[in-house]
């Protein structure tokens, strides 16, 4: 993104250096010159301020960590799974706006980066990928752990790079980092044959930097903005869409400021949760096939949408039809390529989300006359509370173990989450009222995502609280990272929204497939707080309403991970639902709702 | 309380009357491109994963020999064409892109081997489109076309006659008319987002 923030790297480097007292001893590897490929690449990420790597070890890329071997300044957090390290490292780039770094070897170690890869480039995430190669003289030839890493990864990174020469890969390195940082954020990777990180060369890399033809627009058309701003002054029915791009650019203070200035009720969308704060009276919730039906009321019957930041994915629109069909649609985004790709803009304002939004608010001459509009918003919101029914004794509901939690926790505790109905839950029933701190797997996805990326999450604020919460059926993909939890002992804990099953594959088979539960219940899944502490993290097991506030107490207490093993009625289902491509204000809040729709 | 306004399956307003659906239409793209590896693996797999129906795609080097130039001939409807700029454009080693005016210079050429019973009949034909025989034997006769679309279609339907044993075509190089450049280094990138239209309609 091109916050300012972000680009002074380069300064506090310097100022870290004459801070330093004379008879302080400079660090080595302050002074350390570049000697071989390696050692640039290491270069280039101190450049660029990298503190965390993510990764694990293996052949190809044995040179480059041969050269982390002396780094001081920079951790390096051995990872159970490469997948773990690039959700990590995913994480780190989302709580912290800069890049998360993930290094893996070839073959098998890159490949098992791909799907944390496709994950970032859905959800724009800031991350750069490392990866071993063979050497040059071996590509092509099928050699030992051999993989094509630049043609598997084409289609989902935003720039690769096949490194050929020691001279230049600490300057590749470079390049893609900043790629990864600037304009719309997303993955980069660089590939690292061994014959180009091991040999000599005394090149230092050069700082962050983009090539010059990258020219992503940062302020908007003047007279575009000037027309959209009338087009929102003189609306009846505004409503504000937030999107993941208003938390990526860091444009919340911006957002929030223009939407209490005119009164304009504001939407989130899954990536954009947290970019406007929900206990405010113009929130409206969250939009989309699980949002909140007052959302999908206002978003249907909008006349003016402020869109910032979004890429109307399917699971936000429904059918593109039926989509605020009244509204005049002003679309702010850095990428041109999102504008009119699913939904038209009428008003199309391309540019960083932060300048743009501000830019709009200097040219607003009046707010929108919308006293009607907002009772009538209000009305919705009184009429279609998100809700459950809570029974007097065991089965647990899910919404009320999220609610709990929330209750308990701070404002800004930076929530994960895996992917499917325990997602859901925690997106409809958390309050969120910072932005960076969901973090979840929007467009692809993943699951297994959650518990990683809370690892992630907690090493890039250290001084916040990290909860994940995971399904078991997401929780058992990438597990084996409680390994690493436990040895960097980190105060992170894991609720399991335990159903036994891949719930919401279950949910859409009683729902669409006549309730033919084909390999969607999971009555084998192993006693998550006893496989806790086999790991040495603490296990919780949670079955009865009266023990759930001494749990939560206990295992948020607990300095170290703490695993809840939540057993959870393993008929709940997420509502409300709009089903897949359907009209956004025909929303089912039951199972009988959707036969009816 | 329904709303009274439509969208198309575009995602566009319409009049909820009267429905206006895109028919595809055939645009030439022209695209700077940083002479790398890989570069042309990148745009055939940015057309085939995003859908778009490609015709055909040439690449050569230019003047500026960093750079190459790649011509790509898509059949689609009007929002796919914008949308296939505006992704084309977000390739890092993709320079500019423009989309080229019916009436632009364009050429492509074509190898024709057909059966030699009748080599004068075929001659004419050959001569008539400005062509040259390459290769002729007493049982096939290979000849080369110059020519825009319709130029090389005509000339090829004219080879029908005879029987055409085989065919190659390099698919389409285009420049713009004049003193236009065909596709010129765009740094403001809010110019080129949804208006941008061809070369030399400007």
């Amino acid at each position: 993104m091109s916050d300012s923030a972000q680009t002074p790297h380069t300064d506090e480097v310097e100022t870290e250096a004459t801070d330093r007292q004379p008879d302080e001893p400079e660090s080595e590897s302050h002074v350390e010159p570049v000697e071989t490929g390696a050692d640039a690449v290491v270069a280039a990420l101190k450049n660029a301020d990298v503190d965390h790597l993510f990764g694990v070890q293996g052949g190809a890329i044995m040179p480059v960590y041969d050269a982390l071997y002396s780094e001081s300044d920079m951790t390096h957090v051995t990872m159970a799974h490469e997948q773990g390290a690039v959700h990590a490292a995913d994480a780190y780039g989302i709580v912290t706006g800069d890049p998360g770094v993930c290094m893996a070897t070839s073959g098998p170690g890159a490949t098992n980066l791909v799907t944390g890869i496709a994950d970032a480039s859905m959800d724009s995430d800031p991350l750069i990928a490392l990866t071993g190669q063979v050497p040059t003289d071996l590509v092509g030839n099928d050699a030992f752990q051999e993989t094509d890493t630049i043609g598997v990864t084409q289609p989902i990174t935003k720039y690769n790079r096949f490194a050929s020469h020691a001279d230049e890969v600490g300057d590749d390195v470079a390049t893609a980092f900043a790629l990864a940082d600037e304009g719309r954020q997303g993955p980069t990777l660089v590939d690292l044959p061994k014959d180009v990180t091991q040999p000599e060369t005394d090149v230092e890399p050069g700082r962050p930097e983009t090539p010059d033809t990258y020219n992503p627009p940062e302020k908007a058309d003047e007279d575009a903005v000037d027309e959209a701003a009338d087009v929102i002054s003189a609306a009846e029915k505004p409503v504000i869409l937030a999107g993941g791009g208003v938390i990526k650019a860091n444009a919340s203070d911006e957002l929030r400021a223009f939407a209490k200035e005119h009164e304009i009720p504001v939407l989130a969308t899954m990536p954009g949760t947290g970019a406007f704060d929900q206990t405010h009276e113009l929130s409206m919730g969250i939009a989309g096939m699980h949002g909140t039906g007052y959302a999908n009321m206002a978003i249907t019957l909008t006349d003016c949408m402020l869109a910032v930041g979004t890429r109307f994915d399917d699971r936000l629109t429904g059918d593109v039809e039926t989509f605020a069909p009244d509204a005049d649609i002003v679309h702010v985004d850095i990428d041109p390529a999102e504008v009119s790709k699913n939904v038209e803009a009428d008003y199309p304002l391309l540019g960083d989300a932060k300048a743009v939004v501000d830019q709009l608010g200097n040219a607003m001459t009046d707010s929108p006359e919308a006293d009607l509009w907002r009772e009538q918003c209000q009305t919705w919101k009184d009429e279609y509370p998100l809700d459950y029914e809570m029974p007097e004794d065991r089965p647990l509901k899910p919404q009320y173990i999220v609610e709990q939690f929330d209750e308990t926790m701070p404002d800004d505790t930076i929530v994960t989450a895996g992917v499917g109905q325990h997602q859901m839950w925690a997106w409809q029933y958390w309050t969120w009222t910072e932005p960076r701190t969901w973090v979840t797997s929007h467009g692809l996805g993943t699951m297994g995502y959650g518990f990683p990326a809370a690892i992630g999450a907690k090493l890039a604020a250290p001084d916040k609280e990290v909860i994940a919460f995971e399904g078991d059926g997401s929780f058992l993909m990438t597990s084996q990272e409680l390994s690493v939890a436990v040895r960097e002992n980190l105060d992170i804990t894991i609720v399991i929204l335990n159903n036994e099953a891949v719930g919401m594959v279950r949910q859409w088979q009683d729902g669409f497939y006549e309730g033919r539960r084909m390999a969607s219940e999971y009555p084998w899944v192993p006693e998550f707080d006893k496989l806790a502490e086999a790991y040495g993290a603490r296990g919780f097991r949670l079955e009865d309403y009266d023990e759930v506030d001494d749990v939560i107490e206990a295992a948020l207490t607990y300095d170290g991970p703490a695993v809840v093993d939540a057993i959870i009625d393993p008929e709940e289902n997420v509502y409300p639902m709009v089903p897949s491509g359907g009209d956004n204000s025909l929303f089912a809040l039951s199972e009988a709702d959707l036969d009816e729709i | 309380m329904r709303p009274e306004g439509r969208r198309n399956e575009d995602g566009i307003r319409i009049d909820p009357e009267a429905e206006a659906k895109h028919e595809p239409r055939r645009a030439v793209l022209s695209a700077l491109v940083e002479h790398q590896p890989g570069v042309l693996a990148e745009v055939s797999g940015l057309f085939s994963r995003r859908q778009f129906n490609i015709e055909s795609l040439t690449v050569g080097t230019i003047v500026n020999e960093r750079r190459a130039r790649m011509t790509i001939v898509i059949e689609e409807t009007r929002p796919g064409i914008q949308q296939a700029k505006k992704q084309l454009r977000k390739l890092v080693p993709v320079v500019s892109v423009r989309e080229l005016a019916q009436d632009s210079v364009q050429r492509e050429l074509v190898i024709v081997k057909v059966n030699g019973e009748e080599p004068d009949k075929v001659h004419a034909i050959t001569e008539m489109y400005g062509g040259e025989t390459l290769d002729a034997g007493p049982r096939t006769i290979t000849v080369e076309i110059t020519g825009n679309e319709q130029q090389v279609d005509d000339a090829i339907d004219a080879y029908e006659q005879f029987g055409i044993r085989e065919i190659v075509r390099t698919g389409y190089a285009s420049l713009s008319r004049g003193e236009q450049q065909t596709a010129a280094v765009e740094h403001d990138t809010n110019v080129t987002a949804d208006t941008e239209v061809p070369a030399d309609d400007d």
